[in-house]
């Protein structure tokens, strides 16, 4: 395997990494105003990511800042191209993360309320708009020679990219419900629970229609296999939900998860970005890539750092593997 | 406006903005990791009360420091594309290094700082304050080795028409990097001292006449941020000069324009400041207060060297980098006009100047702060208080004006070219922009700004709350809960 397509690969696995880690807390955020039903409740929920969605965060930048050490090209093409839908990515996120830490800085309902709504709009956009950037690298749109974008600013907004923007919110929702389950005690973890059994089936159809449509496509052999793994995975997953495994059904859905990025991006490589104008125009792995040199030198430092930080984050959800309840929430106190 | 000049208006306001956050961040956080670790030494509760308070402050505004981040770094690909494809090769590693090595346990490790506090023995916690802390200086590394990569490029060679990493050591320890890193560590360290001082002297003053049990937590606040902020004053003069002298190798034309230095002088005079227009693009109007020599031993500690001026370094420039841009349709309206080698001058000059300027005033109210509060003095006067209170702000004008300074003085190019090295390894600005829609830059720049306007509002707005909700107001009184012996959580959201 060369180098670039080691670096395909760890892209991939951070956009993975990401998915995963920030799908479950942009659902226990988008689950706000729906399981929490009065200010304890709610706050249960945001402080079972409260150590956490600021590190899983940074999976985001990382695969990004990867993207534009290793393939310039492609991170300069598809972040211009997509260049509005990452505007509201981005401020949104920018609400959320303000929004966690202001919350319970005043004690007042209004201003509670008010930053429930920016945690709520700041858990639903972003996974909308990282579904529509990523479905857009997948399936590709009008460049140029140069890579850049023919058209105007919504060419990325179609109806199979909005398949990809519903299938992340889908999944992230499910996902956050299972970590609930998982993170919680009492009332709130049964409804979590049961929220996430009968949302499961539909939240993940948007995930299997996309899989469905890229497979057709581009799809190979061993893609279909990696397909044929996520769809068994959500079936497991929703029966150990079933039969309250919470942990082994959050598991079960991360397989999914993983499964499907697989068959997304291995439908797409050697491309990176396609287009849709001319195959001629395609960006693929070989031409965005680095220098040798380059890659070289963030393959040290990714082979020092990524294990890491998976050691270093692991160990923050083991010290704060506890289930939150109402119990542990203390009192207001704001000066 | 073009989206050239949008994409800079936002690449400056973002920027600006964030580097509100980030000195403060980054001074604050060692400094609570300090207190925190004098706690743990020692046992003191005036320690503990003040690694609570300035936390907390700490807390409110790393928030803004890490969302605005985000933006910084997505804007390159959305709209400086062409830049990106351009540099990535080289630009795009100690970003990423930034990522992978320095952010992931700024965040991670603040997480677990914010909530551990009753979870993890007490030195893993006091660990995590370290970790977190040290971070936050290693990501100022890597991003400003990316920074001075663009205003001095090292370590690459131009293949197939590119410029392509052949030493990341190089990068790594650009002599201009190397030089800038100890001036941004200290300029956020000038920020954190006077905001220690600022409301320190307040509550000092508040309770001046009662016998106030956090007097203590005060004073030790005061006198902390009254020495950082004379250590800091003194790196930023040494480092600041040693930035100077490799300026005016590297960059010449910035510095002749900080100094609106028109004509090249044997020996050159120091500018102090500017009665004339200096917004004239004739430098001839421009009339200065001159210490004579001065400049010349700034630039090359000898007070008789000769100091090249805007106008032959227009002339040089021309021979070396062309007269005219390219003929390139990308280019949109400035394909093949005549090239504007000389930077904003009132912007550059009055830059250095503000820089310079506002970095003292803080430093001397440090000076102030100690010499008032010697000998468990508690000062009476009410006009040291509100000058301490406003000379917080005087840091943050330096920092910006600083940036300001040093990005609008490399233009017209966004990759300054190396004069004494690396052939071709050079970027006018007017080619690194996106080629996107004016409306998209225009969405953009007015949602952000709004934004960062409205939240900069709110954050103000907490600060101010928690400064005068004072250690009452960060510290919660102990309830029936805490009897009962429940696992609650501290800290928590």
């Amino acid at each position: 395997m060369t180098l670039e397509t080691i670096w395909f690969c760890i892209i991939v696995l951070f956009w993975l990494g990401y998915l995963f880690l920030e799908g479950f807390d942009f659902g226990v955020g988008m689950l706000l105003p729906i399981l929490g039903r009065d200010n304890t409740e709610r706050r249960v929920m945001i402080n079972t990511i409260g150590p956490v969605w600021d590190g899983n965060e940074v999976w985001l930048i990382v695969a990004a800042g990867a993207m534009f050490a290793a393939f310039p090209g492609w991170y300069a093409s598809l972040f211009s191209a997509t260049y509005l839908p990452l505007l509201l990515v981005l401020l949104a996120l920018i609400g959320r993360g303000v929004a966690f830490e202001y919350r319970g800085k005043v004690d007042s309902e209004r201003w509670r309320r008010s930053w429930d709504r920016v945690i709520m709009i700041g858990s639903w956009v972003p996974p909308l708009g990282v579904g529509l950037l990523l479905t857009t690298t997948i399936l590709g749109l009008p460049l140029d020679e140069h890579g850049n974008r023919i058209g105007g600013a919504f060419e990325s907004v179609r109806w199979d990219t909005l398949l990809g923007a519903l299938a992340v919110v889908g999944f992230a929702l499910v996902h956050g419900a299972a970590f609930l389950a998982l993170k919680t005690a009492g009332d709130l973890r049964e409804r979590a629970r049961l929220f996430a059994i009968r949302a499961l089936p539909v939240a993940l159809l948007p995930l299997f229609a996309l899989l469905a449509v890229v497979q057709w496509r581009d799809g190979a052999l061993w893609t279909l296999v990696a397909l044929a793994v996520a769809v068994v995975a959500a079936l497991v997953a929703w029966r150990k939900l079933v039969v309250d495994r919470d942990g082994q059904a959050f598991a079960a859905l991360g397989v999914t998860i993983a499964a499907a990025v697989v068959t997304l991006f291995g439908a797409l490589y050697p491309d990176v970005l396609p287009s849709t104008l001319d195959p001629a125009n395609s960006l693929t792995v070989a031409e965005t890539a680095s220098s040798p040199y380059t890659l070289e030198v963030i393959t040290w430092v990714g082979a020092f750092g990524a294990p890491a930080v998976l050691v270093y984050q692991g160990w923050t959800y083991w010290v704060f593997r506890k289930r939150i309840s109402a119990a542990h929430i203390p009192p207001v106190h704001t000066p | 406006m073009d989206v050239l000049q949008l994409a800079r208006w936002q690449f400056g306001i973002t920027t600006v903005y964030h580097f509100l956050m980030v000195p403060l961040t980054i001074g604050l956080s060692v400094l609570v990791a300090g207190m925190q670790t004098a706690w743990v030494r020692t046992g003191e509760q005036r320690y503990y009360k003040m690694t609570k308070f300035w936390g907390k402050l700490l807390l409110v505004n790393f928030a803004m420091g890490v969302v605005t981040g985000i933006v910084q770094e997505f804007q390159f690909g959305m709209n400086w594309n062409a830049y990106s494809r351009f540099v990535g090769d080289v630009f795009g590693a100690p970003l990423a290094m930034e990522g992978l090595v320095a952010f992931f346990v700024e965040s991670t490790f603040l997480g677990l700082w914010i909530f551990g506090w009753e979870r993890l023995p007490k030195k893993v916690h006091l660990a995590c304050a370290w970790a977190f802390s040290l971070a936050t200086i290693a990501s100022a590394y890597f991003i400003l080795a990316a920074n001075s990569w663009m205003q001095h490029p090292v370590g690459a060679e131009i293949v197939d028409g590119k410029p392509t990493l052949n030493s990341i050591w190089a990068v790594l320890t650009n002599n201009t990097a190397l030089a800038a890193i100890p001036h941004t560590i200290a300029g956020a360290f000038s920020v954190a001292a006077a905001f220690l001082v600022g409301i320190a002297a307040w509550h000092l003053w508040r309770k001046r006449k009662t016998d106030d049990e956090h007097r203590g937590v005060w004073r030790s606040s005061i006198r902390l941020g009254g020495w950082t902020g004379i250590v800091a004053f003194a790196v930023l003069a040494i480092t600041g000069d040693v930035q100077g002298k490799l300026m005016f190798e590297q960059q010449p034309m910035k510095m002749a324009s900080a100094e609106a230095l028109c004509h090249t002088e044997q020996p050159a005079s120091f500018s102090i400041i500017a009665i004339g227009d200096v917004t004239s693009e004739n430098c001839e109007d421009v009339k200065t207060f001159n210490v004579p020599a001065l400049l010349s031993f700034l630039a090359h500690s000898d007070f008789t060297t000769e100091v090249k001026g805007v106008e032959d370094l227009v002339t040089e420039y021309q021979a070396r980098y062309g007269t005219n841009y390219p003929d390139d349709p990308a280019l949109g309206e400035l394909a093949g006009k005549p090239i504007d080698y000389v930077p904003n001058l009132p912007v550059t000059y009055w830059g250095f100047r503000i820089m310079i300027g506002f970095g003292a005033i803080s430093a001397g109210t440090g000076l102030l702060a100690l010499w008032l509060t010697r000998k468990n003095k508690i000062p009476d006067t009410k006009w040291f208080p509100r000058l301490a209170l406003l000379s917080i702000a005087t840091p943050f004008i330096a920092n910006s004006a600083g940036w300001i300074f040093t990005e609008m003085g490399r233009q017209p190019f966004v990759v300054v070219p190396n004069p004494s090295g690396v052939d071709g390894v050079w970027m006018f600005t007017a080619q690194a922009v996106s080629r996107i829609s004016t409306g998209e830059v225009w969405t953009s720049l007015i949602a952000l700004t709004t934004l960062y306007a409205v939240l900069g509002v709110v954050e103000v707005f907490l600060i101010r709350k928690y400064v005068r909700g004072g250690i009452e107001g960060v510290i919660p009184p102990k309830t029936d809960h805490d009897q009962e012996g429940k696992d609650e959580l501290a800290f928590a959201y």
